[in-house]
């Protein structure tokens, strides 16, 4: 019934308009938090591909560098299936705005694509060369051919290398500012902790992906160590902030507790702690820890099934910030408490 | 208004049904007034008002009763004005007894018939028995009383009472003078009676009594509004005079910041009882003539004028009417025509006519801007009606309920009623709106304010004047075009002054030659005041009132001069009718001697020196004469008045307090209990108004008096967001998204006690219907206690109807016609009902489930209250 | 392509040239509730209609602002009769607040800085206006502000919010709603004069005895700026939904980069790390 609102001092259960939430929730869709995902996985991925060139993996470098125009690709379709139409990405292209982290990000990102165009381009003509005149078969073998050697190519590769992995960390971490950029309780709150949990989701998928992508090798010296290790860093640094940021959150973290954010929130950290679990005993495995006797198909499963789960936890996470954020839009608590206690601390609640 | 000191908005929810008007209110309130508001709702007029008080619907007179016994016990009033300006002084027959002396009703009272005869009313002497008689009482020829309530509604009847020939005691001490008359006969509204009636607490009754004291008199003035909520009952105008006797015992009548306020409705619906679609009017208040009694002019003149005041020239004002409608046509040779005008033979209100459709003699129907399948009491009377004609024509903008009653109705839906079982022949006709034509609007202050067509009307749609003019045009052509001379039955038609000049592509007549016609010629041109109007035939004029809006041959309504370049009256905005007055009676806003009561509320006041009165307003008389003026042997009309007589259309030239005619249900307000009520009344034997006008058919049960199976009272009122019937608001989507749905309004105590949930759905049952709607449960409806027991109120917003995007059943299926006896105005503003949780039944259940409990309600004839409780029941 | 400055700041809002910055000052002590504001927007803007929603909240069935709602006023019903004395309390103190909400102009709006493609841009009025033609329905605004006023339209996909009525403003007109508003409860002007118009309003309401009464968004330096478009409530602003202490998101954007360039920064060290670890063996 439309009893009154009954103002009163403040407390714990604020006062409200019949319930209605006081923000509008994002009226983002699941392509938002979908692209939050790919976008950290192509960081990663290009990362992932930079420290294979420069480390003379140049199987990965090439893979990853694929890995991460595909990532980008699926970026790129992505906000354009949340704008409605292609044409409408381009009005972003209209102005550069500093206040705008999506201005900046959508710069970002358009560097970040070029790059990484780029980059696989020259990394399959470095390749083709030797192997075949027609592009189709070019693509067709990707990954297949034999590593770059010297020439043009490889350099722009190389150099590619360099520029996408020198813009992937601001890929990577600036969507944490375009979520905390909003009066979101959930989001705003979190604007310390969101770039770190970002930034790790980016390492721990990039790297889950290179695993991945590097393949299967027994021995010490096996072709995904470098990926594994980033995956697992990177999956400690994303559930480490996360946690943070949920503790740190206080009252406005209570959404990653409550409804589909619930789900999403300790489905992605079980399976992040798996998947880094699994890596970190494939590495094991790989390091020859559990002696000479384990098989390389053992640890590769591991690598396998580990790199899945931290894929799913990564991009779960996502979904788990988005939703927690509309949830603590649309419940006016999140808004009136906090600005309550701001105005009157000592109404804070004991 | 925005000079009142006090405000009491009552019987009108004036916030959301006149927001343009409330401006006015706030304004007042912003310079300091003190803002009531009395409902039996809490409304967005209580609000933003000082205080709220819950009223028990239909217990009005009650509680100004108490304020005027409070005035006058306290002697609160404003005694030099009292007794110069109200006929308080007047000395009252020796024949008269109150309803003190006879449980509830008046000295004259014919059970039989259920009517007064007023002969015992009169004043002592003066009075002229047979001319009194002529005039008021039932004549063997008809029911004449009943249609003549409304007569000179622009100022009451004056008749054989002239100033003169009154005898009065100053010093107010005579037991029969009328201000102790009117003591005795409100000496029992006690605050505790007030209380028992109304449900309105002393403290809350002391609080509104003693701020209107203290904001009358001298310095300072109290304004009461009104509006339907006062007049929508079956003593819907003795609501009002009790208010107007309140405020002249307070002086507040004639003066700036004062007065008793109608809020008239529908845009223009000032201007038509001006310029009436009333059966028993013609314009300007003249009555319609009656057969029999008015055969020639001269009769009508002698039963109808006045020897004193201003209607003292109603030969002058009828002379040019019959002169306007049939021009040269109209002769002294032919008594002007006067054998044209219809007689009408008692009481042809709407009422009749729907019972003439049921009952089979009304065989035709125009419905032009109206909407009566949902917008009238007992809606299903209604399209009983619609159902029994030969034809209908129905001029609207959209196919409304009326229209479509024969294919979409809850008679339809509920299998009673077959579409091909009915006969009527409906013409639906596209109405042009108000933005599609040129014409004038009046509004609740007299005001006069014109509106220029904005585009072209749509398709087929024309204006109501482009119709009953080319309708008139068509008709003529007919009739001179048959062969032979002209019938002389239709002599009225062809004679008609038919002539106005019609413009633009549609063959639009000019609405302003029709404005001219109204206002008047003479042998200069355009006439400018109705004192230029002569009975020789050398003027006409459609209606007096009217006489000077066409002033100097310019529209004089459709003046806008902004405030800024005026004074506070702004007198060059519109025109006001009459004479461009804005303060009626406002010689009152003077002392006797001429001085302004107060310099903080001068208005108009006597100059010495220019010999005339001067101030913010014309003058209602003569400017020149002179406040110790005294009226010479043998002198008539406006001249037969002192110059200290405000109430110019009066004959004694008084307020009157008490009305010794005019009214047919009484000289002085009276309590009774709505038609139907929940409690007996406490204040007499008799219950409700003996002269209620009712129709105890089966088609329009009652349900009786304090019964068990309706223990809840309803009123039914508007919401701002739609208009009346719904077809201007219904259809439209801007509006019926801010209130999509029929609902009810009910206390959290009703909820809990009959399980009513917020924004579910609950039934309301009377004995003619039942309808559903979603419910609001609010604490802005308070429960009451009256006469010992809690009353609940259920609130029905009046606007819905089935067709339309915001579509519901018509909380005007729930009343039934039981109407005023004055103007047959029915009650709507108060019924008995039970209200049930949920939806109610579709099909012949609805009936089913009604019938059962009307006969449940229906008393055993033995124990029929209503007979020992007095006439009607 | 242009670089474009956010567009805030008191500078940014202040108008421009001898144009002064216009704005509303919205007094709901006197606002009756009859919707006339909702109403001649949508006439004058050509809004969509909202559908026909019975929401059982008082006499609102409007709900909130949103992309098709501009003005929007909301209905309190009070038995108790609110906190700090009963302005218009009748039986048992009853009180009903009626407060026609819209858009508030901010001096630092969020939504307007957020913006990637300039569709919001700050008028010469000083108000905040979306470009129809301009806008992508990014939807990124929308969350942005601190008071969910801008909202997308369905089937549209892009966003929608009171303009101030700039057609009008620009026309020398007064905006519909304030037009149509019978008791002044909305006042247009400029900006300067309505906070000092508003403070004495309060001044005469406390002597009035209505304790309750205070301004919303007229302190230029609240969280936002100070607002455009200001009210005087009679509760606390949660009553009406509107935030008590609205903060322009964008105000922390600094910190929020820094917190961004410290993760990015995290995440070159991982990389490397992980590229070059001490016990790093021989690659191939
Ligand atoms: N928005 C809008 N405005 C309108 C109209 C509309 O439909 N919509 N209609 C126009 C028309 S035609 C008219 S006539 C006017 C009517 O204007 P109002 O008379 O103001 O309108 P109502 O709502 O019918 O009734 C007024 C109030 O009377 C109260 N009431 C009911 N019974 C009683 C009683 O016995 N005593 C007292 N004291 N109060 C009582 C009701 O609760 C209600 O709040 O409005 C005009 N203005
Ligand atoms: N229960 C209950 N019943 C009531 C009342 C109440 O308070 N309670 N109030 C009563 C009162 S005060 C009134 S005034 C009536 C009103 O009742 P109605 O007059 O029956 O209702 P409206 O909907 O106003 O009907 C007017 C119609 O005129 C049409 N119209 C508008 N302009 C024009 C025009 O220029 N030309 C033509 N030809 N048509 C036009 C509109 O579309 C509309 O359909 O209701 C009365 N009935
Ligand atoms: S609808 Fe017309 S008459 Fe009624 S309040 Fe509004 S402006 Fe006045
Ligand atoms: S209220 Fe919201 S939409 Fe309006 S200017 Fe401020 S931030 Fe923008
Ligand atoms: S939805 Fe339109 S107005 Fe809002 S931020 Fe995006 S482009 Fe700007
Ligand atoms: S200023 Fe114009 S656009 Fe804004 S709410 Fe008022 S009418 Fe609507
Ligand atoms: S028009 Fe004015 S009074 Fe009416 S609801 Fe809007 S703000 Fe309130
Ligand atoms: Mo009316």
């Amino acid at each position: 019934m439309p009893r009154a609102e009954r103002s009163m001092v403040p407390d714990a259960t604020p006062t409200s308009y019949y319930g209605h939430p006081i923000l509008k929730a994002p009226v983002w869709k699941w392509p938002i938090p979908t692209y939050l995902f790919t976008g950290g996985l192509a960081a990663g991925t290009a990362l992932v591909g930079a420290g294979a060139h420069a480390g003379g993996n140049r199987l990965l470098a090439r893979r990853a560098s694929l890995g991460t125009l595909g990532a980008v690709a699926v970026s790129g379709g992505l906000l354009v299936k949340d704008l409605g139409r292609p044409s409408r990405f381009h009005h972003m292209l209209r102005v550069v705005k500093p206040t705008s982290p999506m201005s900046v990000g959508t710069w970002i990102f358009s560097a970040f694509s070029a790059a990484a165009g780029a980059t696989a381009g020259a990394e399959l003509l470095a390749g083709r060369g030797k192997r075949s005149r027609r592009g189709a078969r070019a693509l067709g073998g990707a990954g297949l051919g034999r590593p770059a050697g010297r020439g043009l190519w490889p350099a722009l590769a190389g150099a590619g290398h360099l520029a996408t992995a020198g813009l992937a960390p601001a890929l990577a971490t600036y969507t944490g500012v375009l979520l905390a950029d909003t009066a979101v309780p959930a989001w705003h709150g979190a604007r310390h902790e969101l770039p770190f949990v970002f930034a790790g989701g980016a390492a721990a998928s990039g790297g889950a992906l290179g695993v991945l992508l590097a393949g299967g090798g027994p021995g010490p010296s096996e072709r995904g160590a470098r990926p594994r290790r980033l995956a697992v860093a990177g999956s400690i640094l994303e559930v480490g902030a996360g946690q943070v940021m949920r503790r740190r959150l206080g009252e406005l973290g209570e959404p990653y507790h409550q409804g589909v954010a619930a789900i999403l929130s300790r489905g992605s950290h079980v399976a992040t702690l798996v998947g880094g679990a699994a890596l970190a005993g494939a590495g094991a495995f790989g390091a020859g820890v559990f002696g000479a006797g384990t098989t390389g198909r053992g640890a590769r499963r591991l690598d396998v099934a580990g790199s899945a789960f931290i894929l799913a936890g990564a991009a779960l996470e996502r979904f788990a910030v988005f939703h927690a954020g509309r949830q603590s839009a649309s419940d006016p608590k999140y808004v009136v408490g906090p600005q309550r206690r701001r105005l009157v601390p000592s109404a804070a609640p004991a | 208004m925005a000079n009142a000191d006090c405000i009491v908005i009552e019987g009108s929810n004036m916030a959301e049904c006149h927001p343009v008007g409330f401006q006015w209110v706030m304004e007042a309130k912003r310079r300091g007034a003190k803002v009531f508001h009395v409902d039996p709702r809490f409304t967005r007029t209580s609000a933003v008002a000082d205080s709220w008080l819950a009223i028990r619907a239909g217990s009005d007179i009650a509680f100004l009763g108490g304020l005027i016994n409070y005035v006058l016990t306290n002697e609160r009033d404003f005694r030099d004005y009292v007794v110069a300006y109200t006929n308080a002084s007047t000395i009252v027959g020796e024949d008269f007894a109150d309803t003190e002396d006879l449980g509830g009703v008046f000295s004259g009272f014919d059970p039989e018939t259920r009517s007064y005869d007023q002969a015992s009313w009169q004043y002592e002497g003066g009075v002229a028995p047979a001319a009194a008689g002529k005039r008021e009482q039932p004549t063997s020829k008809g029911d004449h009383s009943a249609s003549r309530g409304e007569q000179h509604g622009s100022g009451g009847a004056g008749i054989g009472i002239a100033h003169a020939d009154v005898k009065r005691d100053p010093t107010l001490s005579d037991p029969r003078c009328v201000y102790q008359v009117l003591k005795r006969h409100f000496s029992r509204y006690t605050p505790e009676m007030v209380e028992e009636v109304c449900g309105i607490t002393p403290a809350q009754f002391h609080e509104v009594a003693e701020a209107i004291c203290a904001n009358s008199g001298r310095e300072r003035t109290t304004a009461f509004i009104y509006s339907v909520g006062w007049t929508h009952h079956t003593v819907g105008v003795q609501y009002i005079r009790t208010a107007s006797i309140l405020q002249l015992l307070l002086g507040n009548i004639g003066r700036p910041g004062g007065g008793v306020l109608a809020l008239r409705g529908h845009a223009s619906i000032q201007g038509s009882t001006d310029i009436p679609t009333l059966y028993n009017l013609l314009p300007g208040y003249l009555p319609m003539p009656h057969a029999g009694v008015d055969d020639d002019l001269a009769d009508y003149i002698d039963n109808n004028s006045a020897d004193a005041g201003f209607w003292g020239h109603m030969d002058a004002y009828t002379v040019s009417l019959l002169r306007a409608w049939w021009g040269d046509a109209a002769t002294a040779g032919n008594d002007w025509c006067w054998d044209y005008l219809p007689r009408i033979t008692g009481d042809h209100s709407t009422y009749q006519s729907v019972l003439g459709m049921i009952d089979g003699w009304c065989k035709g129907y125009f419905v032009v801007g109206e909407n009566p399948a949902t917008g009238t009491a007992n809606g299903r009377l209604q399209r009983a009606g619609l159902v029994n004609l030969d034809w209908l024509v129905v001029r609207d903008m959209t196919e409304i309920e009326t229209a479509a009653f024969w294919h979409d109705s809850p008679e339809i839906e509920s299998g009673e009623i077959r579409s091909a079982d009915i006969g009527t022949e409906v013409f639906f006709l596209p109405a042009a709106a108000h933005t599609e034509k040129n014409g004038s609007f009046t509004n609740t202050a007299r005001m006069l304010q014109w509106h220029h067509k904005a585009v072209e009307p749509g398709g087929d749609a024309r204006s109501d004047l482009w119709f009953y003019f080319h309708l008139g045009r068509i008709i003529r052509g007919k009739l001179s075009a048959a062969p032979g001379a002209p019938a002389d039955r239709d002599r009225p038609l062809l004679d008609l002054t038919w002539d106005y000049p019609t413009e633009g592509p549609l063959n639009e007549p000019s609405a302003e030659a029709v404005l001219a016609e109204i206002n008047g010629f003479g042998p200069d041109g355009p006439l400018s005041s109705y004192t230029a109007m002569r009975a020789d035939g050398s003027t006409s004029g459609g209606c007096w009132i009217y006489t000077g809006v066409y002033a100097d041959g310019v529209n004089q309504a459709a003046r806008r001069k902004p405030t800024w370049e005026q004074t506070w009256v702004a007198p060059e905005w519109g025109w006001a009718w009459p004479a461009n007055r804005r303060i009626l009676y406002n010689r009152a806003s003077a002392d006797p001697d001429g001085r302004p009561w107060s310099e903080r509320k001068r208005y108009l006041w006597w100059d010495e020196g220019e010999g005339k009165w001067v101030g913010e307003d014309v003058a209602d008389f003569k400017a020149t004469m002179r406040p110790d003026y005294q009226p010479p042997d043998g002198a008539t009309a406006e001249d037969a008045l002192p110059g200290t007589a405000p109430f110019v259309m009066q004959a004694d030239g008084m307020g009157w307090l008490y009305a010794p005619n005019g009214l047919v249900d009484g000289p002085m307000p009276t309590h009774y209990e709505p038609h139907e009520s929940p409690v007996a009344n406490p204040l007499y034997a008799q219950q409700a108004s003996p002269t209620r006008q009712i129709f105890e058919r089966k088609d329009n049960p009652s349900n009786p008096p304090t019964s068990p199976e309706y223990p809840y009272v309803f009123t039914t009122y508007r919401l701002t967001e739609h208009h009346t019937a719904g077809g201007m608001s219904r259809t439209l989507e801007y509006l019926s998204e801010l209130q999509p749905e029929f609902f009810i309004e009910v206390s959290p105590d009703l909820a809990a006690e009959r399980g009513l949930v917020n924004a579910g759905w609950a039934t309301v049952v009377t004995a003619r219907s039942a309808v559903e709607a979603r419910v609001l449960v609010t604490e802005r409806m308070q429960p009451l206690r009256v006469g010992g027991r809690v009353v609940h109120q259920v609130g029905v917003p009046y606007h819905w109807g089935w067709r339309g995007l915001s579509v519901g059943d018509a909380g005007n299926d729930l009343l039934v016609a039981a109407l005023d006896a004055n103007v047959h105005i029915p009650e709507a503003k108060v019924g008995t009902c039970d209200v049930v949780a949920g939806r109610r039944p579709r099909g012949p259940g609805l009936r089913g489930m009604v019938e059962a409990k009307a006969a449940r309600a229906r008393p055993a004839p033995e124990a029929d209250s209503t007979g020992e409780r007095g006439a009607g029941g | 392509m242009t670089l474009l400055a956010g567009g805030s700041g008191g500078g940014g809002a202040g108008g421009y040239g001898s144009q002064e910055r216009m704005g509303f000052f919205t007094d709901t002590s006197v606002c009756i509730g009859c919707k006339a504001c909702e109403v001649a927007c949508k006439e004058w803007n050509d809004v969509p209609a909202d559908g026909l929603n019975f929401l059982g909240t008082s006499y609102d069935n409007t709900g909130a602002l949103g992309a098709d709602t501009w003005r929007h006023v909301a209905f309190i019903e009070q038995p108790d009769g609110g906190a700090g004395g009963a302005e218009g309390a009748g039986v048992g103190g009853m009180r009903w607040l009626m407060s026609s909400d819209v858009c508030k102009h901010c001096t630092s709006a969020a939504c307007l800085e957020v913006c990637p493609t300039g569709a919001l841009f700050r008028t010469e009025f000083g108000t905040v206006v979306v470009q129809e033609d301009i806008c992508n329905g990014c939807g990124y605004c929308v969350p942005a502000c601190p008071f969910g006023v801008i909202d997308q339209r369905e089937g549209d996909g892009r966003v929608w919010k009171c303009t101030l009525c700039y057609d009008r403003l620009r026309g020398a007109q007064k905006p519909a709603c304030a037009q149509a508003c019978p008791t002044e409860s909305i006042v247009f002007g400029p900006l300067d004069q309505l906070r000092e118009q508003a403070r004495g309003r309060v001044e005469d309401l406390h002597t009035a005895g209505c304790d309750s009464a205070r301004l919303y968004g007229a302190d230029p330096a609240d969280g936002v700026g100070g607002f455009g478009a200001f009210f005087l409530l009679l509760d606390e602003p949660e009553t009406y939904g509107l935030p008590p202490d609205p903060v322009s998101t964008t105000r922390d954007l600094g910190a929020m980069w820094k917190a961004a360039a410290a993760a990015a920064g995290s995440l070159v060290a991982m990389a490397a790390l992980a590229a070059f670890p001490g016990r790093r063996r021989r690659g191939r």
